[in-house]
Formats: structure tokens, C-alpha cells, sequence
């Protein structure tokens, strides 16, 4: 079963001064207040949270609602928008895998797959040995999934006593302090350039096309800063 | 719960845990010291960078109410903060809060 000690050692990684507990707590209270709006009630609103557990999904699905868009369509715009999960799991659960380790934790905790989860583990996973890592991984996934959980019931409740000026500054916390982080973890020519062409190319490619940017920046900008990178190794 | 809600809730969390749980599949025949692995953490790091340059330039939700050039101040007065704080992650995080709700209030 989840070992405790590192299951409650990657918990309390939140509670760490650079954590990004509050920005993400912040995000998930600006999605409560937005999906009490849509006409959510507070189990819609929490069930989709829980289940989705990722912003730019449940901004999409939100939206689409509104205009009334087909599942089929949801299902797409979802998946397009939310693709970049898989990369993300890639370039992570290598570095958890261990053979003593059940399977089903892996495909369970896939599930905390997120971008503030990710890089908390991407910076702490060298102090952990390696077998523990997946305990420790849930941890950190238990604890903000929980956070954004406890986000959408604050702000469904609190919706109508934020302003449209305190939820567009609550809205733009999570970029910013991911975006902080990104730019925190370009130590290397390799991560160094994925990031910037990341930045550069996204927003180049929502010209052509506005659903394929996301997925077609990265694809294309990490793949030459991969060749940049072994290109300067070797 | 409105049938049509719930629907979408499962339809979103299908799309979502799907990517998820085949890169755990995937996950498996790849070594971390292999170049396949490399080039999926720069594919990972390109990708979220992608998205937050989209999220800030092209955003969706209340932030699009926010003008160009509120965004563009914020996010240079917050590199400028997270650099001089010894790049410590909170400062600019709250900071831009803050910032972004007076701009969009007086710009």
C-alpha cells in the first residue's frame, strides 16, 4: 500500500513558503465564482473539479456550455486543450517508476497530472529514493487536488462578493506564477529553450490555428530545443 | 444536477484523464536516461509554456476582459519583481493580483 512517511512528506510540500498552493487555491475560487454564473449548482461545480482537475479544461467546458456546444464538441476542444497532459506524464512518471511498486498507483495518480503537482515533483524529486517517489508523488497530488477542490467551494460561496476586477486579478495569478516557475527552472540550454520557444511559438500558432497552437508550440518548440541541446552536448 | 451538466462534467474529465493515462501507459518502456526521455521534458516544457503565452495573450474567461496593455505591464513588473526578489516565486504572484485588479479598475 501508500507508504505514510513520504505520502505525508509530499503533502506537506504545499505548505513550503514557494508553493503554489495559494495561486492555485486563487484559480480554483475564480473557477467556483465562474461556474456558479453559468448556473452550476455547488455538486456540479465540485464534481468538476474533482473530476477534471485541470483549469484550462474546465474553462473550455465552461465556455462551450455557454454556447451550447454538442458533447462531441466539448470532448475535442477538452482534449485538444488538455493534450499536453500526456507529454507531461512522460517526461515524469520515468522518474517514479520503480519495480516494486504496484501498477495500479501509476494509473491511479496519473490523475494529479497538473502543472503546479508537476512542478513541485520535478524540483524535489532528486531528494527522494527512488522506490519512494510514488508515495510521495501522491502526496503532493492528494494535496493539490484537495486545494483546488477547497478553491471551488470558497469561491461558488463567495461569488457574490468578488467584483469583476478582484476576479480578473485572481485570474491572472496562476499564469504568472507559473510562468515565474518556468522561467525559475531554465538551468539548462535544453529546458532554457523550450521554454522561450514555447512562449514564442504558442502565441505564433494561435494565428493559424487557435485550437492546434498549444499542442503545435510545444511540439515544434521542444523539438528544436531538444536538437539545441544534444547539438551543444555533443 | 441537470443530465446535460453531468454529461459534460464526464465528457471533460474523459478528454482530461485520458492524456493522463496514456502517457502512465507509455510511461512504462521509457528509461529516464534515454534521449526519447529527453525530448519529451522538452516537449512537456514547451508545451506549458506555450499555454501560459496563450493564457496571458489569447485568454479565455474573465481575464479577456483585461486590456492588452494592463496584461503586457503586469506580466514585464512581475519578471522585474521575481528577478530582483532573488527569484522567489510569492512576491510577483501576489503582487500581480493586486496589480491586475487596480489596473483593470483605473486603466
Amino acid at each position: 500500500m501508500i507508504n505514510k512517511e513520504f505520502f505525508f512528506k509530499g503533502f506537506k510540500s504545499i505548505l513550503a513558503p514557494d508553493s503554489p498552493a495559494i495561486a492555485l487555491g486563487c484559480c480554483f475560487i475564480a473557477i467556483g465564482a465562474l461556474l456558479k454564473n453559468l448556473g452550476f449548482n455547488i455538486q456540479e461545480s465540485i464534481f468538476s473539479t474533482m473530476l477534471t482537475y485541470a483549469l484550462p479544461g474546465s474553462l473550455v467546458m465552461a465556455e462551450s456550455l455557454l454556447v451550447g456546444a454538442s458533447l462531441l464538441n466539448i470532448f475535442l476542444a477538452v482534449w485538444f486543450v488538455n493534450a499536453r497532459l500526456y507529454p507531461m506524464t512522460v517526461s515524469l512518471f520515468p522518474l517514479m517508476m520503480h519495480k516494486s511498486q504496484p501498477k495500479w498507483k501509476y494509473y491511479f495518480s496519473c490523475h494529479f497530472i497538473a502543472v503546479s503537482a508537476w512542478l513541485i515533483m520535478k524540483s524535489n524529486y532528486k531528494n527522494i529514493e527512488k522506490k519512494h517517489r510514488i508515495d510521495f508523488w501522491i502526496g503532493i497530488g492528494s494535496a493539490t487536488w484537495t486545494t483546488a477542490v477547497i478553491g471551488t467551494f470558497i469561491g461558488f460561496y463567495a461569488s457574490d462578493y468578488l467584483d469583476k476586477n478582484i476576479m480578473i486579478g485572481l485570474a491572472i495569478l496562476n499564469p504568472i506564477y507559473f510562468l515565474c516557475m518556468m522561467v525559475g527552472a531554465m538551468k539548462t540550454i535544453q529546458i532554457g529553450a523550450s521554454v522561450i520557444l514555447g512562449l514564442l511559438l504558442g502565441p505564433i500558432f494561435y494565428f493559424l490555428s487557435p485550437e492546434w497552437s498549444i499542442l503545435l508550440g510545444g511540439l515544434v518548440g521542444g523539438t528544436i530545443a531538444y536538437f539545441i541541446g544534444e547539438l551543444n552536448v555533443n | 444536477m441537470s443530465i446535460n451538466v453531468v454529461l459534460a462534467i464526464l465528457v471533460t474529465s474523459l478528454a482530461t484523464f485520458s492524456s493522463r493515462f496514456l502517457g502512465a501507459v507509455s510511461s512504462e518502456g521509457i528509461k529516464e536516461t534515454s534521449k526519447l526521455f529527453r525530448w519529451f521534458n522538452c516537449l512537456a516544457y514547451s508545451t506549458l509554456a506555450a499555454l501560459i503565452a496563450r493564457t496571458i495573450i489569447f485568454p479565455v474567461g474573465v481575464l479577456s476582459d483585461a486590456s492588452y496593455l494592463s496584461r503586457a505591464i503586469v506580466v514585464l513588473f512581475c519578471l522585474f519583481i521575481f528577478f530582483i526578489s532573488k527569484r522567489n516565486f510569492v512576491y510577483p504572484t501576489v503582487i500581480s493580483a493586486i496589480i491586475m485588479a487596480l489596473l483593470s479598475e483605473y486603466l
